[in-house]
């Protein structure tokens, strides 16, 4: 059971950051594409200002704490690093 | 300082229309209050508004030589212009007054179009030469002084403001995609360019002829930027580099400070380089100067701490201005009435207000320390550069960033504080063979706001290649350079003419009818500072180190320790900061904005709930590039498009909306967003 719930929650982490970021950095432009694993920083959707609202938003939408040191692009720079960072994070801690 | 305006016609003999000069002229009037004065004959029409410094009673404009035959108006200063009186008088040239304009007639009969390679100063000036029947427009090396123009089926005009262009209604009014697009790039066009199509800028360090029957203009270069090659005169000593630069600033100021039948203020910011100048002004004056300061209610932006000490060291009567978000807020459309283009930065609106003090104080002549940071490799711009080289040299190594980190504490004040994400910021773009390897980033997140145009006016402004056209303008041997003097002339040729010393500059004190003179922007400062070795520039990562070592005894000791504030004002916070700016909710509400035709209804409507929610406060840095952009950019289409720029009358001071222009369809049916309703007109301009 456990592992269909982390599945489904996967697949909804990515979608639901990517439309926060369409919605927040880009507000509204869908023609701006960038991939799973494409860099937020490198390609600029969002500048240094930018990862403290995304750190803020995935702190209210996971019910998680990012801790200072864990803010570094291997968690939090790209779709793909967001998903496997936060579903690390949900696995540490009670729900 | 002056306002000046004019044209040439197509086919002489031709009734000039003194009407058209006196509308240009009067669109002028906060330059020049003083005094108008013209010229006109079967060719050309000049016109001048005063703002009298030098010479009150004789130095009226137009001025001619001995007969007549040459004619000038003249917006700025020749600051040598005794020495050059003197020495054309000895060969044989009468001057009747004692004004700097008057030599610049002299100076072009016996020197011809070589006259400007010996002016020091800040000029831009339209000079006549009936018996060749050649108009000549010139501008100053570095582009402190502004100088537009545009042709017409009828006449070439050109003015100080493009306001002043506007006055005849044969000329278009339409934004430009390309100026547009060096806007949303470099944060300002770069000269001959402007945001409005069809109106074009004198290069700085160029002049333009034009006459004759072909009407053709010729474009002439007479100084441009130079920097030695790289490693050149690593021998000299910082002393000897110092003691240099020391003497010619010194003399660049005494110059301006002296050249003025007037009084003379400074500005104090609280950083080095104003406070070097006001020390000069003070040793020069022998006797208390007059400052003037801005201040902010925001503690982290305020720096009234380090401008009290420097005047309690200098010891001057002092005023300052206190800009608060409400009162930036509300003169905002004026601001943008005066810049004449869409800016990122509320920043030149405190400037604004501190000109308006000045004036208010009687004083018409400030020297302030701008130019210094580009002279002298003061920006953030400059150091990050030498970071982001180091770590290129090894892009692999895990610990070049955490070393970064260890020695240069400043980096906590940067783009990130921790060292894995100030990594990741200091590697993007980061090609070590690309020219503008420095500005890239810079230029990459300002390009971000382009999501915000409406599909067809992106489509039109994001196809042009504009950062391959301004490095295409870098001189062959940059190759040879130094990495940073590649940058300093990135941001000497793009930022400073077309930001720093436009809207921050010339803009904001000619609002107010206020002179400012930039003793770092001599050129003789600028030749000797690009011929001092990088390292006494940029020493390690500490900025202006050989100013420091120059002037270390005129300067308060905290001053010189200080880490380099780059100058801000409240962003957002000024139109959602709490304060009711009427005006904005208007300007940004999806009706105004979807007419307008520019941006998108829904991302200015998003942008909007995100300020709000925050009360523009704490926002990121791009989401204030992106607010202060709409709003300025909405404002100047308002004012220029639909409106012709001739009033400030679009904003009431209630904060109501006067003259709702309608978005006028093209004669096809098509809306056509980046045009107004003059666009409509038979009459082409452009070249």
């Amino acid at each position: 059971m456990q592992d269909v719930r982390i599945t489904s929650g996967t697949a909804t982490i990515k979608s639901d950051v990517r439309q926060f970021i369409v919605r927040s950095f880009l507000f509204g432009d869908e023609s701006t594409q960038f991939a799973d694993s494409a860099s937020l920083l490198q390609s600029n959707l969002i500048d240094s200002t930018g990862i403290l609202e995304l750190v803020q938003f995935i702190e209210e939408t996971y019910s998680v704490i990012v801790a200072d040191e864990e803010m570094i692009p291997e968690n939090l720079d790209s779709l793909d690093n967001i998903e496997r960072y936060v579903v690390a994070k949900r696995a540490q801690q009670p729900i | 300082m002056c306002g000046m305006c004019g044209f040439l016609q197509r086919i002489p003999g031709r009734r000039s229309d003194l009407e058209l000069l006196a509308r240009m002229t009067a669109r002028l009037a906060h330059r020049g209050p003083e005094a108008v004065g013209r010229f006109h004959d079967s060719n050309v029409a000049l016109g001048h508004s005063r703002l009298a410094i030098i010479d009150p009673e004789g130095g009226a404009q137009p001025i001619s030589n001995e007969d007549g035959s040459v004619w000038v108006i003249h917006n700025g200063e020749i600051f040598n212009y005794l020495e050059l009186g003197r020495e054309l008088a000895a060969r044989g040239h009468r001057l009747r007054t004692h004004s700097d304009a008057e030599v610049i007639v002299h100076a072009w009969e016996e020197w011809g179009r070589d006259c400007f390679t010996r002016f020091n100063g800040q000029w831009a000036l339209a000079l006549w030469d009936s018996s060749r029947r050649r108009l000549v427009l010139s501008r100053d090396r570095l582009g402190i002084r502004p100088l537009y123009y545009v042709t017409t089926r009828e006449r070439l005009l050109f003015a100080s403001e493009v306001k002043a262009l506007f006055a005849d209604p044969a000329v278009n009014r339409s934004l430009d995609p390309a100026g547009l697009a060096e806007f949303f790039t470099f944060w300002c066009p770069v000269a001959p360019r402007t945001v409005f199509e069809g109106v074009r800028e004198v290069k700085p360090g160029h002049l333009i002829e034009v006459g004759g029957k072909s009407f053709e203009l010729e474009e002439r270069c007479y100084w441009a930027l130079d920097f030695p090659l790289r490693g050149a005169g690593s021998d000299r000593s910082l002393r000897d580099a110092a003691e240099s630069l020391r003497a010619r600033l010194s003399e660049a100021t005494r110059l301006r400070f002296t050249r003025s039948d007037v009084p003379v203020g400074a500005y104090v910011s609280g950083g080095l380089d104003s406070s070097v100048i006001a020390a000069l002004v003070a040793r020069e004056s022998g006797r208390p100067p007059v400052t003037f300061s801005i201040r902010f209610t925001e503690g982290e932006l305020d720096e009234g701490r380090y401008q009290k000490r420097v005047i309690e060291r200098i010891g001057t009567e002092h005023h300052e201005v206190l800009a608060g978000c409400d009162e930036i807020g509300a003169v905002f459309p004026e601001v943008v009435r005066h810049t004449e283009r869409p800016i990122l930065r509320a920043a030149p609106a405190p400037l604004y207000l501190l000109s308006r003090l000045v004036r208010s104080r009687g004083y018409k002549v400030v020297v302030t320390g701008e130019g210094a940071d580009e002279v002298l490799a003061g920006y953030d711009i400059f150091r990050e550069l030498k970071v982001r080289l180091f770590l290129a040299r090894a892009p692999d190594s895990g610990k070049r960033p955490a070393i970064l980190a260890r020695l240069y504490p400043w980096m906590a004040r940067g783009p990130s504080s921790t060292p894995a994400f100030a990594r990741a910021f200091f590697s993007k773009e980061l090609d070590p063979t690309d020219p503008a390897v420095s500005h890239r980033p810079r230029w990459t997140t300002t390009r971000s706001l382009l999501s915000l145009l409406t599909p067809g006016v992106r489509e039109e402004v994001a196809g042009f290649p504009v950062e391959e056209e301004l490095i295409a303008r870098l001189p062959a041997e940059h190759t040879s350079w130094d990495p940073v003097a590649r940058a300093q002339w990135l941001e000497m040729t793009a930022l400073l003419p077309g930001y720093i010393l436009s809207s921050q500059g010339d803009r904001m004190l000619m609002a107010h009818s206020v002179e400012g003179r930039f003793p770092f922007l001599d050129h003789e400062v600028v030749e000797l500072a690009n011929r001092i070795p990088m390292h006494f520039k940029l020493f390690g990562l500490e900025e202006k180190h050989v100013l420091k070592e120059a002037f270390g005894d005129l300067v308060p000791a905290e001053i010189l320790r200080r880490p380099k504030q780059p100058y801000r004002s409240p962003d957002a916070a000024s139109f959602f900061g709490g304060g009711r700016v009427e005006w904005v909710t208007e300007l940004l509400r999806p009706e105004s904005v979807r007419r307008a035709g520019l941006f998108r209804p829904e991302a200015v409507e998003g942008l909007v709930a995100k300020c709000r929610a925050v009360g523009g406060s704490g926002m990121s840095n791009t989401d204030n590039m992106r607010l202060v952009g709409v709003i300025s950019t909405m404002l100047l289409h308002r004012q220029f498009i639909e409106g012709d720029g001739g009033s400030c009358e679009t904003f009431s001071g209630n904060g109501r909306v006067s003259g709702e222009a309608g978005h006028s369809p093209t004669r096809d049916g098509r809306s056509r967003p980046m045009q107004g309703a003059a666009q409509i007109s038979d009459t082409p301009a452009g070249h």
